[in-house]
């Protein structure tokens, strides 16, 4: 039988197609993360006399894990730029590298979890902790899962499985860390530097 | 113009052997049959929501009705809602979009047919999981828009845990789904179809993909608030903590009403390319109608706190949204002209689609206009929670969105089946629904402003609510003859139906150049577009008076009947049902933490295992 497959004329567009559902994607994206936020600041001073934004944050300890997460953005633009020149061995170093900083960032959060916990303020401590975890927890969770596709692209290349033109690829991955990466710096600004 | 060079078999058919049976279908990625299956369970719920509604009926009929118990009543009117908008109009929505938009664009599929497949299998699940509520310890009672706290009291058991989960995951098959038709529209249409010649009901599923991708998130996060407050103790909606009951009916409602266009723009869709058809002219102004949609869709987002003018909202955001309400009337209203105008001075033809098509109208500006009632804030404040919002809403979405429905039922089933369903039936089923409606939905005008509160399961004798609450019941029952005709309608057709030829109707739009039912290559030459109604202009040219002149026979100008050689279609896939069946096992775990969380674990693995196999397996398989 024959291996190629022709479906349709083609749109111009047709290639596209999986980054056109992406966009769409993040753009849905941009509302549930708007939606959280706005929760948030419903909530940023509903205290109960419990831990305030004052009392717990730590600025320099999240500008630096915001550091790392925002670099990871760059070595994801190298990896991408390793695939287009189909340089695979750089291209998994880079993806490799992303997904560590992913790590370290993910570390940070969960350090910052329970320094808040231990300093008093849980998600049923006042609205303020409701509102504040579940945010941070949806953005981690994106990062969680940005880490394991990152994880997926590098090890599927390492035994040759990775086919461009199917399921994810670099590009795709990519255009979801930088859209993870950027709601970030909306999250760090409103949720951290606008409340201390 | 084909762009097919290699050798095959002949490609297989629906009707080939080895494409039959339950398995076929559990792993189908072909869009038809994907439409079909949301149909089907479309009609199923629709059953199901209709018998509540006649429980709900009976216990009205009578002063200090004894059929329901209290309880009872509250799972019986929220289950309807929520089965009614979410089970019932939306999937319908969504077989006929899956139906027919690669048709109408002249494709072969849509974008992701694997992601298709997932998006039914989830709506599938979803469905049954809000069900199952029901036999595990009664279904949901806070009614359909779920206000905080009725749905995060938690000394009553687990029935609001499935109705926020349940919702929460039939999100995500609708955003799925979305972001399929909205990348089909934009990447798969025919050569030369610009985007103002797509079909008007594409237009308007692309309207609604838009309308949902946007407003889902939001209910979203409402969900999963509630679900939080529920079982771990936040405080979202705690009022005695400092939470905000009034936060979830703006998410709600953010998301609640630009849904209700999602429910309203298919059928409008529907009615534009039924409406022509049966009147043999363009659509009239039909750029306008488009644009109208689009418009609905943008101003959709500007009007949700017209449900909440009495929580308080205050003088200056009550104006504001008074007069955005008032103005999306306008959109609307020219829709109504364009259905109109398009009928006058044509050769009418009375169909039991059309009548369907007229009957969506005439219903639909009661409705309309009893909407724009509620506008005015006065007015709204005596109308609130009462038996007068309940006609409005019934008469836009049974009255409008299910009239719709029918009329695209009865003018699409010989593409589906290859049989024409029975007119003189029709003509029943469609007299004896809408008499069956008006007498069930009108009185309620009445009930409403003299009084009577929506969600009372009963009220006392001499308050001169009797006769209309009784007629309201006769009417209830006389739909539901109505519904026993069309499935009589439905099995005797299969039986001893008309066979339709691919062109039943002499229609306008691409779908009817192709045999009926629709081979599973869809079309066998991918046709090139010319014109709006491209299939028109192919049959008919204009006389100096502009007069439509037949210059060929339908089948002339339609489809090739030979299959085409060296075609590939996406391959059968069992990865998206078990990646559904995986969020199933998931959801049922999280119902009852703490020890739900194993089968939590274990379902996230099976949709891990799912995810992963489906993006290795290749689109189109070398061997069968």
């Amino acid at each position: 039988m024959a291996t190629e497959a022709v479906l349709v004329e083609e749109h111009p567009d047709v290639h596209h197609q999986r980054k056109i559902a992406m966009w769409t994607f993040l753009g849905s994206e941009v509302l549930l993360f708007g939606s959280l936020i706005s929760t948030f600041l419903l909530f940023r001073n509903r205290t109960l006399g419990g831990p305030t934004a004052e009392d717990v944050f730590d600025i320099p300890f999240t500008s630096i894990s915001s550091f790392v997460l925002l670099m990871s953005s760059l070595t994801m633009v190298l990896a991408h730029h390793s695939a287009t020149r189909r340089d695979w061995r750089q291209m998994r170093v880079w993806l490799f590298a992303t997904a560590f900083l992913g790590l370290t960032f993910l570390a940070g959060q969960v350090f910052e979890f329970t320094v808040f916990v231990e300093d008093g303020l849980t998600v049923t401590t006042s609205p303020f902790g409701s509102s504040f975890f579940l945010l941070t927890g949806f953005h981690g969770a994106h990062v969680a899962v940005g880490v394991m596709m990152l994880l997926s692209l590098a090890f599927m290349s390492m035994s040759g499985k990775l086919h461009p033109e199917r399921g994810m690829n670099v590009e795709l991955v990519g255009l979801y860390w930088h859209f993870v990466d950027i709601v970030w710096i909306a999250i760090f600004t409103i949720v951290y530097l606008l409340q201390v | 113009m084909a762009t097919l060079t290699h050798d095959a078999p002949p490609t297989s058919t629906a009707h080939e052997p080895g494409k039959r049976g339950l398995w076929s279908w559990i792993t189908t990625t072909d869009h038809k049959r994907i439409g079909i299956l949301y149909g089907l369970s479309s009609l199923f719920f629709f059953l199901v929501g209709g018998v509540e509604a006649l429980f709900i009926r009976l216990q009205l009929a009578a002063p200090n009705g004894e059929v329901l118990s209290a309880d009872a009543y509250n799972q019986m009117f929220t289950m309807h809602g929520t089965t009614m908008v979410f089970l019932v109009v939306m999937p319908a929505a969504g077989a006929f979009a899956n139906y027919l938009l690669p048709l109408q664009l002249g494709a072969r599929d849509v974008a992701f047919p694997r992601l298709n497949a997932f998006s039914f299998w989830v709506f599938f699940f979803g469905g049954v999981f809000l069900y199952a509520s029901f036999f595990l310890g009664g279904g949901a009672d806070g009614g359909w828009f779920g206000y905080a706290p009725l749905s995060t009291q938690i000394d009553e058991v687990v029935r609001m845990d499935y109705w926020a989960l349940g919702l929460l995951v039939l999100g995500v098959a609708s955003v799925a789904s979305s972001i399929n038709f909205v990348t089909t529209a934009f990447t798969m249409r025919a050569p030369g179809m610009t985007l103002m010649r797509m079909p008007v009901f594409s237009w308007m599923v692309v309207v609604i993909s838009f309308l949902l991708l946007f407003s889902l998130p939001m209910v979203t996060v409402g969900l999963v608030q509630v679900f939080f407050d529920r079982n771990l103790g936040t405080l979202f909606y705690d009022a005695a903590s400092g939470g905000e009951p009034i936060l979830w009916q703006h998410l709600f409602w953010l998301f609640g009403h630009p849904e209700v266009y999602v429910l309203i723009l298919p059928a409008m869709g529907i009615v534009s390319e039924v409406l022509p058809t049966f009147s043999r002219k363009p659509l009239f102004g039909r750029s306008f109608v488009i644009f109208s949609g689009i418009a609905i869709g943008f101003m959709g987002f500007g009007v949700w706190a017209h449900h909440m003018f009495t929580s308080g909202l205050g003088p200056v955001a009550e104006a504001a949204f008074a007069l955005t309400t008032m103005f999306i009337a306008v959109p609307t209203g020219v829709k109504i002209f364009n259905w109109l105008g398009t009928m006058w001075g044509g050769s009418l033809r009375f169909t039991t689609a059309m009548l369907f098509s007229i009957g969506f109208i005439a219903m639909f500006v009661i409705g309309g206009l009893s909407g724009v009632t509620h506008s005015i804030v006065p007015a709204d404040s005596q109308q609130h929670d009462s038996y007068y919002v309940v006609a409005h809403f019934h008469y836009v979405l049974f009255g409008g969105a299910i009239f719709g429905i029918f009329s695209g039922i009865y003018f699409w089933w010989p593409k589906l089946t290859g049989k024409l369903l029975d007119e003189r039936i029709g003509k029943w089923h469609f007299w004896l629904m809408l008499l069956g409606f008006n007498l069930a939905f009108a009185p309620m005008h009445f009930l409403g402003l003299n009084g009577m509160p929506r969600r009372t399961y009963r009220y006392n004798e001499g308050l001169g609510l009797d006769l209309w609450n009784l007629v309201s019941t006769i009417g209830a029952f006389l739909i539901a003859v109505s519904m026993l005709v069309f499935l009589w309608n439905w099995w005797r057709t299969a039986r001893k139906g008309t066979r339709a030829s691919g062109d039943p109707w002499d229609g306008r739009t691409l779908e009817w150049s192709i045999a009926s039912p629709t081979p599973e290559y869809n079309f066998a030459r991918i046709p090139t577009v010319e014109a709006e109604d491209d299939f028109w202009h192919r049959k008919y040219g204009e006389d100096e008076e502009g007069n439509a002149v037949p210059i060929a026979t339908a089948e002339e100008v339609s489809d090739d009947p030979e299959p085409p050689a060296g075609l590939h279609l996406p391959s059968p896939s069992y990865y998206p049902a078990l990646t559904g069946a995986g969020i199933f096992v998931t959801l049922m775990g999280l119902v009852y933490l703490p020890w739900g969380l194993i089968p939590a674990a274990v379902g996230a693995l099976v949709i891990l295992w799912g995810l992963f196999g489906w993006s290795m397996e290749p689109i189109v398989k070398e061997h069968h």
